[in-house]
């Protein structure tokens, strides 16, 4: 076991001469809640390529799970568990069938996905909705069910890309409850969104701009270096200087 | 400027109700905002008023014509923005003006004062193919193209959604300005935060309104007294508030919970440092604050 999830050193990522990634170092520790925040276009989506595997880096160094961005790709993706906004589920297939193919892709056996799918329904309260496709769910309901076969696996660590984006208040505090209780049960979470209320749930939050990480400490003490009595305006102080702007 | 009576929706031949008996109006010069998550029916209400899709039941008029009857004006008058950027991505950003002006029976120059301060950010790149721009550059364009023919009502469905907050910071800022040029705006978003900058808003949840009014007054209208709490451990202090035999909601709300307790209760403040003390919490913190929107909406979900 090692004592950081993710190790990163001046992990840089180019495309042409366009610096996407710029030298980005940082530790994210076991069971920990780790918000990445970026204005739109900062390099976020690129530097979690990176770290999932999907994208080799141009410079630098990185270890996920205690294997390298660079030669252990297959291992990490092994090791991880990825959902985001955009996609999650198979739309047109089932409740219990997105369990089971996701269960499946992530080499669980059949005795393991049958347990950990009535577990999972049980803890969700989707009893009555396991013949129901997908794509007739509430989002909120979507996204909670997308985050617990994200870590059917028990990946050592989740990556969520804008987990809550368009959710309802009641679901997105729903959501992070199970966020706390993976979080609690040692699994380490990455995550980023565009609600500054949740940047405050994060037990450590980093800030990029333009391709570098301008900030990172827990969220009491950017507050404190920033003399802001909310994220919100500690993003703002950071971001609203950015050249980029992208999706 | 609009107006909606009794409006209903559904979508697979009945099954899926997503605009539930909706009725609403919104004034001339007006900034209203249509606040509510995803499913919520904001577009299809956006849709309705627009022409492009038919209600079930009820009646609805944009500045006086009717939807149904009159769909051809009203498509004259208005201005559009839906969710998903819908411009031609192989056209440039000056010849998709060029093509939304033409379409409206103008030019770029005759109404160039209105969409100047929004234009001149994206103008370096008119050359550009849409598909090419950056998502703020696309929304601040799509924006130009639904402001072109000068509408007298401008509907835009979520133009914020996935914007960071820099960025929403500076849609807002644009929006007033459109204000106060005249022209009447509906807006709709998932962000609670975004409510406080409306004129007036809905609260909108499952096709069915919540609570129409000012942002004030929808908060006014929270009567209890809301508490913020927050200690060394946020864990354990979330499990020993919702064990509190006193405690009517709990959640979380950034760095604090946010807490609503029975109201029949003598000095609850002092109560509840006592038994939160007692459960062995330090750097305890609790004040008394005033609702947000998201707080209100938590309510109102939850009634």
């Amino acid at each position: 076991m090692t004592t950081t999830v993710i190790k990163t050193e001046n992990l840089t990522k180019r495309f042409g001469d366009f610096i996407a990634v710029d030298k980005i170092s940082f530790e994210v520790h076991p069971g920990e809640i780790f918000g990445f925040l970026g204005a739109n276009g900062a390099g976020k989506t690129t530097a979690m390529r990176m770290l999932c595997g999907l994208s080799i880096p141009s410079n630098g160094f990185a270890t996920v799970a205690g294997y390298d961005v660079y030669k252990e790709t297959e291992q990490i993706k092994k090791s991880i568990g990825y959902m985001s906004q955009k996609f999650s589920l198979y739309e047109d297939l089932t409740v219990t069938e997105n369990i089971h193919f996701f269960g499946g892709i992530y080499g669980l056996s059949d005795k393991q996905i049958k347990e950990k799918s009535t577990e999972l329904i049980q803890k969700l309260e989707l009893e009555d909705q396991t013949k129901k496709l997908v794509k007739t769910l509430p989002l909120g309901w979507k996204q909670k069910l997308a985050f617990s076969v994200a870590i059917i696996h028990q990946p050592q660590i989740v990556f969520l890309d804008e987990p809550t984006g368009g959710v309802d208040p009641v679901t997105r505090r729903q959501f992070w409850d199970l966020i706390y209780d993976a979080a609690d049960k040692g699994i380490t979470v990455f995550v980023t969104t565009h609600y500054m209320d949740e940047a405050e749930y994060c037990h450590r939050v980093s800030i990029m701009v333009d391709g570098s990480i301008k900030a990172l400490d827990s969220p009491s003490a950017l507050k404190k270096q920033f003399s802001a009595d909310s994220m919100d305006k500690v993003f703002y102080e950071l971001a609203r200087g950015a050249k980029r702007s992208d999706n | 400027m609009v107006q909606l009576n009794n409006i209903s929706k559904t979508y697979n031949k009945g099954s899926t109700l997503a605009v539930d008996n909706v009725s609403f109006s919104v004034d001339k010069g007006e900034l209203f905002g249509l606040i509510g998550p995803d499913g919520a029916g904001k577009t299809s209400i956006f849709r309705i008023l627009t022409t492009l899709l038919l209600p079930d039941t009820g009646t609805a008029s944009v500045t006086g014509l009717d939807i149904i009857k009159d769909y051809k004006a009203i498509r004259n008058g208005v201005g559009y923005m839906p969710g998903r950027f819908s411009l031609y991505q192989d056209l440039t950003v000056e010849e998709n003006l060029n093509f939304f002006a033409t379409l409206f029976n103008t030019t770029i120059r005759e109404n160039y004062e209105l969409i100047k301060d929004i234009y001149i950010q994206i103008e370096p790149f008119k050359t550009r193919r849409a598909g090419k721009l950056s998502g703020g550059m696309k929304q601040k364009l799509a924006l130009c193209c639904a402001l072109i023919h000068k509408p007298t009502v401008l509907f835009l469905d979520e133009p914020t959604t996935g914007v960071d907050a820099v960025s929403r910071k500076e849609f807002w800022e644009m929006l007033k300005r459109l204000k106060e040029q005249g022209i009447t705006i509906l807006v709709s978003t998932p962000y609670m935060d975004e409510a406080t900058l409306c004129d007036r808003i809905a609260l909108i949840q499952t096709g069915k309104i919540l609570s129409i009014d000012t942002p004030e007054k929808i908060i006014k209208q929270f009567q209890e007294q809301l508490y913020a709490v927050k200690s060394g451990n946020m864990y354990k202090l979330l499990n020993d508030l919702k064990r509190y035999e006193y405690i009517s909601s709990c959640y979380p709300f950034g760095e604090f919970f946010h807490v609503l307790f029975k109201n029949n209760v003598h000095n609850i403040k002092t109560e509840v440092m006592n038994y939160l003390k007692s459960k062995g919490h330090e750097q305890l913190e609790m004040h008394s604050i005033p609702p947000t929107i998201e707080d209100c909406f938590i309510k109102l979900m939850t009634h």
